[in-house]
C-alpha cells in the first residue's frame, strides 16, 4: 500500500507508523516483538490502573477519530469500583472522507493495536473488548483477528495474561458499509445488532450508558496505537512532542490536488498548513495554485486559500491583541484550526485548485451525506437530500437566484437540531462554501438569466 | 417479504452446509453477553456463502439468534452491504467521493460500465441498493462512498481486494487479472 512515503519527511516522527515502514516489516506477533513489541504491556501490568489513567492524562493525548476529545479525561470517568463490567470498543470504521491512516495500522501493523487494547483494557478494568471495523477493509479483519489469536497463544490476551490474573477476550467486529456507525453511539447500537441509530444525548458519553447499557470507552484505532508510546517515551516525553494541549504526533491525511499526497505522521502543531502542503506534500500540480483546502475531513469547514484569519492572541504583557495571518500560517493543531472557525477532526485534509468548481464540489459532498444521513432526525433526512437536490439542480443548469440563500437557510436548519453530530457534519460544507465562495454560487444560481 | 429462490429454485436455507453452522457457533462464541450482537456477523456470513440474503436466510438467522426475522429483515435493509438479489459473479466498487472524483472516478466508472456492459444510467440509479448484473451474468458494479484510500486516489474494489490509483485504461487488463471469468 503506498500512501506512506519510504522515505520520512525530515519534518515528520514517526511513532504510530514507526514500524510498518521499516523495510520488511511484518504484521506477525514474531515481528512485533523483535521489535520491541508487548514491553510496554508488560510495564503496564506492574502498574496500577489509575496511575496508567494518569500518564494518559499527562501526555494530553486527543482522541484522533474526529471529536478530539481529551482522552485521558474520557477514561476517568470510567469507575473503576462500581462493579459493572466495562467494555472498550475500537473504532476501526475510518469513513470520514479524506481520512486513511486507520487502514495502514490495521493492515500492517495489527499487533501495536492489540498491545494498546490490552494496555487500555487493564486500565480501565476492562474484559471484554470489541474492535470495530468497517467491512470494505475485508482483509483488515482477517489480519486483526489473526493477530489476536497469536496474541492469545502468547500469552498477551486471554486468561491469566503474562501470569498477573488480569484476563481480556478480544473480538473483531465487521461493520456492513454504513458511514453513520463511525458515530460511537450508532457504533454501539451496531455493535448490539439493532439497526445502528445513534443514540439521544445526554448522557453524551458511552461512560454512562456504553455497550449493553454499561460503561463503555470507545476510542479510535490510532488513539489506542498511542498508549503504548505513552508508556515507552513517558508522559512528559510524549506531550513535549506536541503542542500544550495536543500531546504527541498525530498523522495527517493530504489527498487531492497536491504533487505527493499521503499519510505523513507528525509532531502535533510541527508544521504550519504552508508547510504541510508546499514542503512536504511538494505544492499545486504545475501551473495551478491553491483554491480550497478542507482540514479535517469531509466536515470540517472549508478554507480558502488566499483568506486572511482574524484571531486575538496572547501579546508578550498578556493583553490579548488582535491579529490577521494568511490561512496558509495556520499552525496544524487543534486549537489553531478551532480558532479559525473549523477543526482539525481526523486530520484529513483536502485540497483543491484553481480548477475546481466549488459547486461541484459541493455538490459531491451533499451526495456523500444524503446517502449516508440514517434517516432518524427530519432535519437532517429530509434537509441533506434536499441540499443534495439543490446543488446537483444547480450544476445542471437549473439555477434560480435564491438557491444560495435557500440552501443556507436548509443547513442552518439542520445544525443543532439533530440526534448526532451528522447534523453537523452534512450542514457545515454547505454554510462554510457558501460563505466562502459565494461569487461561484451567485454565479451558477444566475446563470439562466 | 417476497420469496427470493436461489439460482436452482430452493430455499437457501435447505441448503445448509455442516461448516457453515460450525462457523455460526463460532460467531456466537464471540458475543457471550448478548446472541443479538451476532446479527450483523450471522448475515455477512449468510451473504458470503449464498451470495445473497433471501426471506429463508432471515428466518434462519432469527430463529438461531432468538429473535423475529423483522430484527434481521431491517438490518439487511438499512446497510448498504447487504443485498437481497443475487450480484453478478464478481463485484467492482469504484469510490465516488471527493477525493476520488477530483482523481477522475466518474470516468473510471463510465470505462468499468462500457467494459462489462452495464448501462450508466441504470447503475447510477442503483447506488446503495440492489446491483444491476452484466449480461454474461458475471460482473456487478456499484459506486461506494469514501474507501478510506484517499491519498492514492482513484481506487476501487474487484471483490475483496483494493486497487489504487487506477486510470481508465488500466480497466480491461485489471479486470482480466483480478476477477474469475464467466462459466
Ligand atoms: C457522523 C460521525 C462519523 C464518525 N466517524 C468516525 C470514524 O469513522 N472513526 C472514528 O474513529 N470516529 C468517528 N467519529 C467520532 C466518534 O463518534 C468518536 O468520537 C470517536 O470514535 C472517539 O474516539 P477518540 O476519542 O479516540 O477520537 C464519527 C463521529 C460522527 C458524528
Ligand atoms: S443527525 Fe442524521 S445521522 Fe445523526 S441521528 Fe439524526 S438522522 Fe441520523
Ligand atoms: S474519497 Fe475515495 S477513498 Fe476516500
Amino acid at each position: 500500500m503506498s500512501c506512506i512515503h519510504p522515505a520520512p519527511h525530515p519534518k515528520e516522527r514517526r511513532i504510530i507508523f514507526g514500524n510498518l515502514t521499516q523495510p520488511g516489516y511484518a504484521p506477525d506477533l514474531k515481528t512485533y516483538v523483535a521489535h520491541g513489541g508487548y514491553e510496554q504491556l508488560r510495564k503496564a501490568l506492574s502498574m496500577t490502573p489509575s496511575a496508567i489513567i494518569d500518564a494518559v492524562k499527562a501526555a494530553n493525548l486527543r482522541g484522533r477519530g474526529g471529536a478530539g476529545f481529551p482522552c485521558g479525561i474520557k477514561w476517568s470517568f470510567i469507575k473503576q469500583d462500581d462493579g459493572k463490567p466495562h467494555y472498550l470498543v475500537v473504532n476501526g470504521d475510518e469513513s470520514e472522507p479524506g481520512t486513511f491512516k486507520d487502514r495502514y495500522i490495521l493492515h500492517e501493523d495489527p499487533h501495536q493495536l492489540i498491545e494498546g487494547v490490552a494496555i487500555s483494557s487493564f486500565a480501565l478494568g476492562v474484559k471484554l473488548a470489541y474492535i470495530y471495523i468497517r467491512c470494505e477493509f475485508p482483509a483488515a479483519a482477517k489480519i486483526v483477528a489473526a493477530a489476536i489469536a497469536e496474541a492469545k497463544a502468547a500469552g498477551f490476551l486471554g486468561t491469566n495474561i503474562l501470569g498477573t490474573g488480569f484476563s481480556l477476550d478480544v473480538f473483531v467486529h465487521q461493520g456492513a458499509g454504513a458511514y453513520i456507525c463511525g458515530e460511537e453511539t450508532s457504533l454501539i447500537e451496531s455493535l448490539e445488532g439493532k439497526r445502528p441509530y445513534p443514540r439521544i444525548k445526554p448522557p453524551y458519553f458511552p461512560a454512562v450508558f456504553g455497550l449493553y447499557m454499561n460503561p463503555t470507552v470507545v476510542n479510535n484505532v490510532e488513539t489506542i496505537c498511542h498508549i503504548p508510546h505513552i508508556l515507552r517515551l513517558g508522559p512528559e516525553e510524549y506531550a513535549k512532542m506536541g503542542t500544550p494541549g495536543d500531546g504527541g504526533t498525530r498523522t495527517l491525511c493530504v489527498s487531492g490536488d497536491v504533487q505527493r499526497p499521503g499519510a505523513y505522521e507528525l509532531p502535533a502543531g510541527a508544521v504550519t498548513l504552508r508547510e504541510l502542503l508546499y514542503d512536504i506534500c511538494g505544492g499545486p500540480k504545475p501551473g495551478r495554485s491553491f483554491k480550497a483546502i478542507i482540514p479535517g475531513g469531509s466536515s470540517a469547514k472549508v478554507l480558502r486559500a488566499d483568506e486572511k484569519i482574524k484571531r486575538k492572541v496572547k501579546g508578550p504583557d498578556g493583553t490579548m491583541l488582535d491579529q490577521e495571518i494568511d490561512v496558509l500560517d495556520l499552525v496544524m493543531d487543534a486549537a489553531s484550526l478551532a480558532g479559525a472557525g473549523t477543526m482539525i477532526g481526523s486530520g484529513g485534509v483536502i485540497v483543491m485548485d484553481d480548477t475546481r468548481n466549488m459547486v461541484e464540489t459541493l455538490n459531491n459532498l451533499n451526495l456523500f451525506y444524503a446517502h449516508e444521513s440514517c434517516g432518524q432526525c427530519t432535519p437532517c433526512r429530509e434537509g441533506s437530500l434536499w441540499m443534495a437536490k439543490m446543488s446537483s439542480r444547480m450544476l445542471a443548469g437549473g439555477g434560480v437566484e435564491n438557491d444560495p440563500k435557500k440552501l443556507k437557510s436548509i443547513a442552518d436548519n439542520i445544525a443543532g437540531r439533530t440526534v448526532c453530530a451528522f447534523g453537523e457534519a452534512a450542514s457545515w460544507p454547505t454554510q462554510s462554501f457558501l460563505e466562502k465562495f459565494p461569487e461561484e454560487f451567485a454565479a451558477i444560481a444566475t446563470k439562466n438569466k | 417479504m417476497t420469496g427470493n429462490t436461489t439460482a436452482n429454485g430452493g430455499r437457501q436455507a435447505d441448503s445448509i452446509p455442516a461448516n457453515f453452522i460450525l462457523e455460526a457457533n463460532e460467531i456466537l462464541s464471540h458475543y457471550p453477553v448478548s446472541k443479538r450482537s451476532a446479527s450483523l456477523p450471522l448475515i455477512h456470513l449468510w451473504q458470503n456463502h449464498f451470495g445473497h440474503i433471501d426471506p429463508s436466510g432471515i428466518e434462519w438467522i432469527a430463529a438461531k439468534l432468538d429473535l423475529q426475522p423483522i430484527n434481521i429483515y431491517e438490518l439487511v435493509t438499512f446497510y448498504p452491504w447487504f443485498r437481497q438479489t443475487a450480484p453478478g459473479k464478481n463485484i467492482i466498487r469504484v469510490c465516488r467521493t471527493l477525493s476520488c472524483a477530483l482523481a477522475g472516478s466518474k470516468d473510471l466508472y463510465e470505462k468499468f460500465c462500457e467494459t462489462i456492459g452495464i448501462d450508466i444510467e441504470e447503475a447510477r440509479a442503483h447506488h446503495g441498493d440492489g446491483m444491476p448484473v452484466s449480461p454474461d451474468g458475471n460482473y456487478s458494479i456499484e459506486f461506494v462512498e469514501c474507501l478510506a484510500s484517499c491519498g492514492s486516489a482513484p481506487v476501487c474494489m474487484v471483490n475483496d481486494e483494493l486497487h489504487e490509483r487506477v486510470a481508465p485504461e488500466d480497466v480491461p487488463s485489471l479486470l482480466s487479472r483480478s476477477t474469475s471469468p464467466a462459466n
